[in-house]
């Protein structure tokens, strides 16, 4: 809907459209759909143990493992986790466990409103 | 005269360590946990770099992504019918053609790329998909096959393997093996009827790295070029969403998915396993073949040596059939 368009017929300003319904692109999130409150189990990593092998950060469907370089640590991303555990199941080195959400305090899972 | 077409020239990737970091395909969308098409799209994207348009047929991967204002594409993507992606690629291309040889637009022709489902590519976009190879634009045309119409709540679709059970093809006491039907062949469909392709690959979720340099060689080879990519599906197949790429591995070593290339008429063969498992260990880790007797699942190791062994399509190792418990 152009602009003219929502003024003639006095559409509110939240859901004026560009022309051609052209959306700007994420640049490294995409904030609207944030995806962390699905998981029930989020993995969790041991630095000692991890060998850098960087199979979490391929097979990670949600791009949610990556690698902090000047740190040489893999980094997790607890706002889209959607918590699938394929990371746990492919780690060759035994270092990522399943840890049930309601273990930690700021746990994604309680949610302050009900859907 | 007309000036030649500059195109990109995207470098190998050797090891693990050189998988570029950048993501273009960011966190945040709604597929579902371990979604198998969705690794294939992450793994796809970060192998054709930020300067790609993607196009999206009607499939999973638009309908999960693409809630208004969310979706999780860096770079232009857009959607097309399930029936026609493959003239809106050529119209795409030729199009770029056009305005690079009249000096409109500056830089390299982008790397046009078609993520298309099994029903988007061989059932339903069949004829625009062979349309696209037909006339030879440069566009890679990329099948990601979880096996049935998963979108719409799991539909049989030509590539849903022999036996599985789907919404379309129930098991029943009429008809106790669910689907009766053997599937297409993607990749040999492409090969068999296209003079102007000159790369045909399979690749798995399994085998990032080398799903990458393939997406990569596909995307130098100029003119059509296709890819046939196993995304398991958690929820169509019916099996833990830890387990994607452990099924995927086991597909390979069963025999159910072979990764092959074929270069201008030469085939050569990836992580072929010194022996082939008996197909039964891949069934039973998937609830869709729950319901099959030995019975059924012999006529499926009968059809998978077939294929195995059939003229054509040469292995690169002997193959041994299964073992014999």
């Amino acid at each position: 809907m152009s602009k003219k368009y929502c003024e003639k017929f006095k559409i509110p300003k939240h859901l004026e459209v560009p022309m051609g319904a052209v959306i700007p692109a994420p640049v490294k999130e995409n904030r609207n759909m944030i995806t962390g409150n699905w998981r029930t189990e989020r993995p969790v990593i041991d630095h000692e143990a991890c060998t850098l092998c960087l199979n979490c950060f391929l097979f990670c469907p949600d791009a949610c493992w990556h690698l902090d370089e000047k740190e040489e640590r893999m980094v997790w991303n607890a706002d889209f986790c959607k918590g699938c555990l394929i990371c746990v199941n492919e780690c060759p080195a035994d270092c990522l466990t399943p840890v049930n959400e309601l273990e930690f305090k700021g746990g994604v899972v309680r949610l302050e409103k009900p859907f | 005269m007309a000036k030649a077409v500059e195109t990109q020239n995207l470098e190998a990737v050797k090891s693990i360590r050189r998988v570029p970091q950048e993501e273009y395909y960011l966190p945040g969308h709604r597929t579902c946990q371990g979604c198998g098409p969705a690794l294939t799209y992450k793994l796809v994207s970060k192998a054709a770099g930020p300067d790609s348009i993607f196009l999206g047929p009607t499939g999973c991967m638009y309908v999960a992504n693409t809630s208004y204002l969310c979706s999780p594409w860096a770079y232009p993507w857009m959607h097309t019918q399930i029936t026609n992606a493959g003239a809106v690629a050529s119209g795409i291309e030729a199009a770029y053609q056009v305005l690079i040889r009249k000096g409109k637009y500056k830089g390299k022709l982008p790397n046009i790329v078609v993520m298309g489902g099994d029903g988007g590519s061989i059932d339903i976009g069949l004829q625009a998909m062979s349309g696209l190879m037909y006339r030879g634009h440069d566009v890679l045309f990329i099948m990601y096959d979880n096996e049935s119409y998963a979108n719409t709540g799991i539909q049989t679709s030509p590539a849903t393997p022999y036996g599985a059970n789907t919404t379309f093809t129930p098991p029943g006491e009429a008809i106790p093996e669910g689907k009766v039907l053997f599937p297409k062949d993607a990749p040999q469909l492409v090969i068999g009827g296209h003079p102007a392709v000159h790369y045909v690959a399979t690749a798995s979720v399994a085998y990032p790295v080398d799903l990458i340099n393939k997406v990569r060689k596909a995307l130098n080879y100029k003119g059509p070029s296709f890819l046939h990519i196993h995304s398991p599906c958690p929820k169509g197949w019916m099996f833990d969403a830890a387990k994607t790429v452990e099924v995927a591995k086991l597909a390979i070593e069963t025999g159910m998915w072979v990764n092959y290339e074929w270069e201008k008429g030469e085939y050569t063969y990836q992580h072929t396993p010194k022996e082939y498992k008996p197909v039964k260990e891949y069934m039973k880790t998937q609830q869709r073949f729950a319901h099959l007797t030995d019975a059924h699942i012999a006529k499926m190791q009968a059809f998978i040596d077939a294929r195995l062994k059939a003229p054509g399509i040469p292995v690169a190792l002997p193959v041994l059939g299964p073992r014999e418990e």
